[in-house]
């Protein structure tokens, strides 16, 4: 038993070693059949750690952005179609939270002298939005409780109005024309503002106005969409249901009145979303590798045809099916995976390159080497075994006889 | 000493164009150990065929083959392989080395399939070759060899697994006279060892060298009788 697994070891070693020297000798023909399961597994490599890399960076952005926050969107009832700033204090009255800020949507035609531009996206807000985020201002005054309270016509615009409506002019102080009503700039918001992930996936915001004169602009009395800021230390799924137990209360307890969203819930649906777009593309890439099976089966029966006397031979030398098999097979495994490492490495650089070129973290997705490896060694044991089986099915003196 | 193989009957034929074109026609033919046999007719005549036979490479259509005592026709693929890896040693008329092989490494194969340890095999080639005395030129390739070097060599593979019978399919076809009497020579030396060889070949001259000469003409196997030598 024991002397027979070791004759079979030394067998498939020797299998092996003339596979490789048949790689070897055959190197150009080998290297342009190992070229199709190279891009199938580059492509692969190099989307799914692209979308990985891109999916982690995305992730933690996400999370120091909405990190303690939780977006409401209130559809309302016959009863009560949104939000009233009462019932905002009372929700900032609880301990969970630590400050609301309300978001007053509008599309808006801006002008100032003769140039005018529209849909322009302006943002009803109230003072604490400015409180949370320091760094959303670049030069002026922030928003006020007065502006909130009186309704005022202040506007903090961003860098891309500035260069807009006021080339060459300090704006603050300035008037502008928010669907026809005039305003005066009272803030530049910087660049870099940071912004609400809901302000960041409609857009971006262009325009910030206080959020009850944007409410009456709407001709509406009542919030229907706000960002909660949760104390520090609090749980933002555990808010989220004591938030939502406290509209419940406020709706009458009618169903579907509104949605309460955490950061970690948009983000797993996002990471969701890339992850099926890196199966989906990952799934087109692998066709590439169907294609390079293909392209090591044809070789392998070119092999076979070309070495009928070589089988004969070893026939006659005492080989059995299963050695001619398995030399045959460990040929064009071999060969795949040739191509398969090659395309891992070659994927994984290619996957650096785009991640540092998109500015995002390159993540070493441990899961697409095992599948791009893995599938490398599939390929060319299925479109290798066909070929394989020909040859050991030869019979020695066919096979003699093309000598 | 018993007979190292017997043959009754042996017939064998191939279906070529809609009918069974005959080949081997009732072959009885019986070898003993340490024989030196040598099947002598035209081309055509189905000799390559009947070392087919003896060789465990083909099958006959009807008759009994026993080969040391055992029913040819009852083995299977494994059991061919076996007898053809451990009891025969083929040499055929272009030698059939591998290109991409040294000649160590020629000689070495029919060890490898049967399962001999590295070490184990590499001496047994190497002694081979010395045999032969081509041990200086063991890590040449067969195309750095001449036509007596190459038919030495495939020799050597044909002896390295210690078989007991040594089958040769024109040995000397393709050398010049001179290189052909080194190998008949060296064939008589194996013999005179006790090693059993049967040649095939169309060549009388050829034939002679052998102690024991059948004839095969269209099919049908005919005792020519012993040589000068035998």
């Amino acid at each position: 038993m024991l002397s027979s697994l070791r004759a079979g070891f030394v067998m498939l070693r020797e299998c092996v070693a003339m596979s490789m020297s048949n790689i070897v000798s055959n190197r150009v023909r080998s290297l342009l059949t190992v070229l199709g399961i190279l891009i199938g597994v580059t492509a692969v490599i190099a989307l799914i750690s692209t979308v990985s890399g891109v999916s982690g960076s995305l992730s933690s952005s996400f999370s120091s952005m909405g990190a303690g926050t939780l977006t409401v969107n209130v559809t309302g009832s016959d009863l009560k179609t949104g939000m009233t700033a009462e019932d905002l204090d009372e929700l900032r009255a609880m301990d969970i939270v630590d400050g609301i800020t309300p978001n007053v949507s509008l599309s808006a035609r801006v002008s100032r002298g003769g140039s005018y531009d529209t849909g322009i996206s302006v943002s009803g807000r109230n003072a604490y939005y400015f409180q949370t985020n320091p760094d959303a201002i670049e030069r002026g005054r922030t928003l006020s409780f007065i502006d909130e309270d009186n309704r005022t016509d202040a506007c903090w615009i961003n860098a891309e109005m500035v260069e807009t409506f006021f080339f060459g002019v300090d704006p603050i102080g300035e008037k502008l024309y928010i669907s026809g009503v005039p305003f005066l700039v009272a803030g530049i918001l910087s660049d870099e503002q940071a912004e609400s992930v809901s302000d960041m996936m409609s857009g971006g915001v262009d325009i910030v106005i206080p959020y009850t004169t944007a409410l009456k602009m709407n001709n509406a009395s009542a919030v229907t969409s706000f960002t909660v800021y949760l104390a520090s230390g609090v749980d933002s799924e555990a808010a989220a249901d004591e938030i939502e137990a406290a509209m419940d209360a406020m709706f009458s307890y009618e169903e579907d009145c509104f949605t309460v969203t955490t950061m970690s819930g948009i983000e797993d649906t996002m990471e969701e979303m890339l992850n099926m777009m890196a199966a989906l593309l990952a799934g087109i890439a692998s066709i590439a590798l169907v294609v390079g099976g293909i392209g090591i089966m044809n070789m392998m029966l070119t092999s076979v045809t070309e070495r009928t006397a070589e089988i004969g031979l070893k026939k006659a030398l005492g080989a059995l099916p299963w050695q001619i098999q398995a030399q045959f097979l460990i040929e064009s495994f071999l060969l795949s995976m040739i191509g398969g490492v090659a395309g891992v490495a070659l994927g994984l650089a290619l996957s650096f390159g785009l991640c540092r070129a998109l500015g995002t973290d390159f993540a070493l997705s441990w899961g697409a080497i095992a599948l791009g490896t893995g599938f490398s060694a599939a390929v060319g044991i299925i479109f290798g075994w066909a070929p394989a089986r020909k040859a050991s099915k030869l019979n020695p003196i066919d096979a003699l006889r093309s000598i | 000493m018993g007979t190292f193989f017997r043959m009754r009957g042996i017939c064998k034929s191939y279906f070529v164009g809609g009918e069974d074109a005959p080949v081997l026609k009732n072959v009885d033919l019986d070898v003993e150990p340490g024989e030196y046999l040598s099947v002598l007719g035209p081309s055509g005549s189905g000799k390559s065929t009947l070392m087919n036979i003896i060789g465990c490479l083909d099958v006959p259509t009807s008759g009994e083959y026993t080969l040391l005592d055992q029913e040819v026709e009852e083995m299977d693929e494994a059991g061919l392989a076996h007898v053809r890896s451990r009891e025969i040693g083929f040499i055929f008329q272009n030698s059939q080395l591998l290109p991409r092989l040294s000649a160590q490494k020629n000689v070495e194969l029919p060890l490898i399939y049967a399962g001999v340890p590295p070490k184990q095999r590499k001496k047994r080639a190497a002694e081979m070759l010395e045999r032969v005395g081509l041990a200086e030129r063991r890590g040449y390739l067969p195309t750095q060899l001449s036509g007596g070097q190459q038919q030495r060599v495939a020799i050597a593979r044909a002896l390295v697994g210690d078989p007991s019978i040594l089958l040769a399919d024109e040995p000397t076809g393709a050398l010049d006279q001179k290189t052909g009497r080194q190998v008949m020579a060296l064939f008589r030396e194996l013999n005179d060892e006790g090693r059993t060889i049967i040649m095939i070949t169309h060549d009388m001259n050829i034939a002679k060298y052998a102690r024991r000469v059948v004839h095969i003409i269209d099919g049908e196997l005919t005792e020519g009788g012993g040589t000068e030598d035998a």
